[in-house]
């Protein structure tokens, strides 16, 4: 049997015993190249039927411009429920990437956004797209991962997860997450997109976008709400995201990777990881541990 | 073009669908063995050396290696690179199984490196049962460990075939030919008893000798180097030429309300047309519509899953198991399995728990412990109990029959989970070794006259009080009181009292967890068989654990129950002490003494609440008089 079959049977049976399982799933939705993926495999894992949850954005208002459109037009090609969420008490007080420090808007825009939208909804399990090479702290989860009643992760007090049997039991107020591409790498998430010929958001794409040069790292300028220092001069750069965020706090690499394929031929070359581009990893040396405690996704 | 291309096609335009070098599964490798035998090293080196540290990892690396490292100032340490958790950065141990990636020319890797501590063995398991192959670490200097005979018990369990035993730390042994050849040795023993298929290869984690490149400081070694090894080794699973199986997951409606079953073929074939039976229930049907992964399909084979409709409807949902007509599953409610335990009370005889098997779930029995596994010699050796991280030899009962097969025939319909109902934790894995036929060549004989119609010609209703409590806190005295009130009202009764069943019935049992278990599994039995005859039945036992409680009101269910506290402040019971059991417990003559060295947990949500430092037994007799005659 081929990998990728592998991985998507994987990904399959998982989404199955989810919806099977649980009272009230939830998808959550990135717009990014492993989210993308995880709807497509939702789409293809019910099919003919519909998938029975809905995909929930949890939106930043930070995010890039066509980030957006994509995420729309990409739910209504799959026929999926899309819910989006913002913390509008956060963006009212205007905890905003330029203003509040990295780790504040991250625990307000997003972890407490999550948890507001995932109560409001009575969601009793939230599937997300987190792959286990991502990072240290990700390669020790579950794939059917418990939370407490507040959605922190206990590291230390896993489940035991044997073969393909998932423990669905939740305690008042517990909650579940579900990463059905726990063990995708990055290269096999590509792989897979160019195989199934899944739509990406074309920041993926190296294409020349106005750049500015900040501690090593290329931000793209977006749109006017950026805020140049004085004397930075936008510059014309052929680049490309690894991973998008938000995009004050995404920093793009220099590439010449224009097509899917393109980027699958980069990646066998490449000697960096994906998460260098994310500025709010390296705050500490286990911050995403301490994020993940916290109920980040 | 499949329909979900035609939408995006619609939605974004021509998108770019490339073809793409189909590539062998990763294959999956446990690492495993004692503690600071060097698993994480091992796997930091493997990454390192096969170039899969990203650049800004290795920066991290070196960081991180000045800030908790062990070694020499400028030594990286590779463990680093694995134990992600903060916890296990300070502390320098591997808590949870980290799974990492990493790709050779020849072959793709998933690692799954494992805790050491014996605290972390369900965890280290947990990775086994995901993986193929196992590296067990041993430390050249320390020797063999019995924490790595116990891993390597646990890979054989949990089927793995193919092992290696890297012998680490050869740089501490001054690269000795005598030292490796002399565990190696000792291990190869142990490691066919366990069926176990093992190399052995001497290693340098933290200098890399024989990991990437064999030679170097051990000229005398003329094998393969680690990943050599690996990148060669053939796991081609045993086909047992099973007919189907395919274990249900659930089912949704299609487009147009159809009813669509979906599941993963986990042996066997599929085809539309084809003839499938449902275990356990017996009922068949034809396959009438067929979708694999990518839409409709004439054929799907195993590993695939597949999504289809049914000719004609039948009883089908999630939790059976389709199978070829020709060839069926096991279909019994009583079985064999070996069971690694995990949970933080002892494995028992006659406890109750979820059993969670395939797609199915339903309550199970532990009938009887058979024994545990000898994990140095491999034997089976006789208990009445069986530890955390040991791994029990066990007969299990379901209420009705359930399908299965042995582990070693098909993973996914042999192997389960075992829930604890009150908390919700997997405290066991485990795997089936047989179907026991015993239990289902006896069958409930249907009799004429029934409890309803006893209870008629007594003109009551049977029914049982359930007295809990600790010694001393007044369940009999109380219960006597209610059984002369009940006889002086003309009601049929019996009192169960805990020390007289103990001179007959019980007499072979004594006073540890698992007699006590047994114990009230007995008299739950016979207090059924009162009130099927109609009687009024009260039942005075200490009865200290939540679990038998559970299970004596689930045995019961279906009458008329009553679980009645007795409540009284242990100074009080200790003070009153009416068989003198307090006085000797406490001078050390009498051992598992509840409320001395044996906890009673106290009833969460009883029926009745008697307090008897407040009220006399009398009263309290009353109290329970007037729920039997509001709820008889």
């Amino acid at each position: 049997m081929d990998h990728l079959r592998r991985l998507e049977e994987e990904a399959i049976f998982v989404l199955r015993e989810t919806a099977a399982l649980f009272r009230r799933p939830v998808m959550l939705y990135s717009i990014g190249k492993d989210s993308s993926a995880l709807a497509h495999l939702a789409a293809k894992a019910f099919w003919p039927a519909k998938p029975p949850f809905p995909l929930l954005h949890i939106d930043t208002t930070w995010k890039f411009r066509e980030m957006i459109a994509f995420r729309d037009r990409f739910a209504a090609a799959l026929g999926l429920d899309l819910q989006v969420h913002v913390n509008r008490e956060g963006a009212n007080r205007g905890v905003d990437p330029f203003s509040a420090d990295a780790n504040t808007y991250t625990r307000v825009m997003k972890t407490e956004a999550l948890k507001q939208a995932l109560e409001a909804g009575g969601f009793d399990v939230a599937i997300g797209g987190a792959r286990r090479d991502e990072e240290k702290s990700r390669a020790k989860e579950r794939i059917f991962s418990l939370r407490s009643a507040h959605h922190g992760w206990d590291p230390r007090n896993q489940r035991p997860e044997f073969w393909r049997l998932a423990n669905p039991h939740l305690g008042p107020g517990e909650t579940m997450r579900v990463f059905p591409l726990s063990n995708w790498s990055e290269r096999d998430v590509w792989r897979y997109t160019l195989a199934e010929g899944i739509p990406v958001v074309p920041l993926y794409l190296a294409r020349p976008r106005p750049v500015v040069r900040r501690a090593g790292a290329l931000i793209v300028v977006d749109d006017e709400r950026i805020r140049l220092d004085a004397g930075e001069m936008p510059e014309q750069v052929s680049v490309r995201f690894r991973s998008l965020g938000c995009y004050p706090l995404s920093a793009a690499i220099e590439s010449q990777a224009s097509t899917v394929a393109d980027i699958v031929a980069e990646l066998e070359a490449s000697r960096t990881s994906e998460r260098q581009g994310r500025l709010i990893d390296g705050q500490g040396t286990a911050s995403m541990e301490a994020k993940k405690r916290e109920g980040y996704f | 073009m499949s329909p979900i291309r035609t939408a995006y096609a619609a939605a974004f335009g021509p998108t770019e669908a490339g073809s793409v070098r189909s590539r062998p599964p990763a294959l999956r490798v446990l690492i495993c063995g004692a503690v600071d035998d060097g698993k994480s090293t091992l796997i930091g080196r493997l990454l390192y050396e096969a170039g899969a540290v990203p650049d800004d990892q290795y920066a991290a690396l070196a960081a991180d290696s000045q800030r908790y490292g062990g070694g020499a100032p400028g030594e990286l340490d590779f463990a680093l690179l694995t134990d992600g958790l903060e916890a296990e950065r300070e502390r320098g141990i591997t808590i949870d199984v980290a799974y990492r990636y990493m790709a050779t020319p020849r072959r793709d890797f998933v690692f799954a490196d494992t805790p050491g501590h014996e605290q972390y063995t369900a965890n280290m398991a947990t990775g086994a049962s995901q993986c193929e192959v196992a590296i067990i670490l041993a430390d050249a200097v320390r020797g063999l460990q019995e924490q790595s005979y116990r891993h390597a018990a646990i890979c054989s369990t949990l089927g793995i075939r193919q092992a290696v035993l890297a012998v680490n730390k050869m740089d501490g042994v001054g690269f000795s030919e005598a030292r490796f050849e002399q565990i190696a040795e000792s291990f190869r023993q142990a490691a066919a008893r366990l069926h176990l298929d093992c190399v052995a290869i001497p290693i340098s984690a933290r200098h890399g000798d024989n990991v990437m490149k064999s030679g170097g400081n051990m000229p005398w070694y003329q094998g393969p180097s680690l990943l050599d090894h690996l990148e060669r080794i053939d796991t081609r699973p045993v086909d047992h030429d099973l007919g189907l199986r395919l274990p249900v997951q659930g089912v949704w409606r299609g487009p147009a309300g159809e009813r669509i079953y979906m599941g993963s073929i986990a042996a066997g074939r599929l085809a539309p047309g084809d003839r499938v039976t449902v275990a356990p229930s017996g009922a068949s049907a034809v396959v009438a519509h067929l979708w694999g992964a990518d839409g409709t399909v004439e054929y799907a084979g195993r590993g695939a899953p597949v999504a289809f409709t049914l000719k004609r409807e039948i009883d089908l949902g999630r939790g059976d198991l389709l199978h070829a007509e020709s060839d069926a599953p096991c279909r019994a409610n009583h079985l064999a399995a070996n069971v690694i335990w995990f949970g933080k009370s002892h494995l028992l005889a006659g406890r109750d728990y979820e059993l969670r098997l395939g797609t199915m779930t339903s309550p199970v029995t532990v009938t009887s412990l058979r024994g545990k596994l000898d994990v140095e010699t491999g034997e089976r050796l006789a208990v009445a109990e069986i530890q955390r991280d040991e791994i029990a030899i066990c007969h299990l009962a379901t209420p009705a029959a359930i399908a299965f097969d042995p582990y070693g025939h098909c993973a996914a319909t042999g192997s389960f989970l075992l829930v604890d109902r009150t908390t919700g934790d997997t405290v066991g894995a485990g795997m089936v070794r047989n179907a026991l036929d015993r239990g289902s060549n006896v069958v409930a004989q249907a009799l004429t006259i029934d409890r309803k119609a006893r209870e008629a010609l007594l003109g009551q209703t049977g029914a049982v009080v359930w007295f809990t409590g600790l010694s001393g806190a007044g369940k009999s005295t109380i219960a006597d009181a209610l059984e002369r009130k009940l006889h002086s009202r003309g009601k049929l009764t019996f009192l169960l009292d805990g020390d007289n069943v103990r001179l007959g019935l019980n007499r072979d049992l004594g006073f540890t967890d698992a007699d006590r278990v047994e114990n009230l599994r007995r008299v739950a039995e016979v207090a059924r068989l009162m009130v099927d005859a109609g009687l009024i039945v009260l039942c005075s036992f200490i009865s200290p654990f939540e679990r038998e409680r559970m299970m004596i009101r689930e045995r019961l269910s279906g009458i008329g129950f009553l679980e009645a506290f007795v409540d009284a402040p242990f100074e009080l019971c200790a003070r009153r002490d009416p068989k003198g059991l307090y006085a000797k417990a406490r001078r050390g003559e009498l051992r598992n003494f509840t409320g001395i060295d044996s906890p009673y947990e106290r009833p969460a949500s009883p029926d009745l609440v008697l307090d008897s430092s407040l009220h006399p037994p009398d009263v309290l007799a009353d109290r329970v008089l007037e729920r039997l005659i509001d709820h008889p």
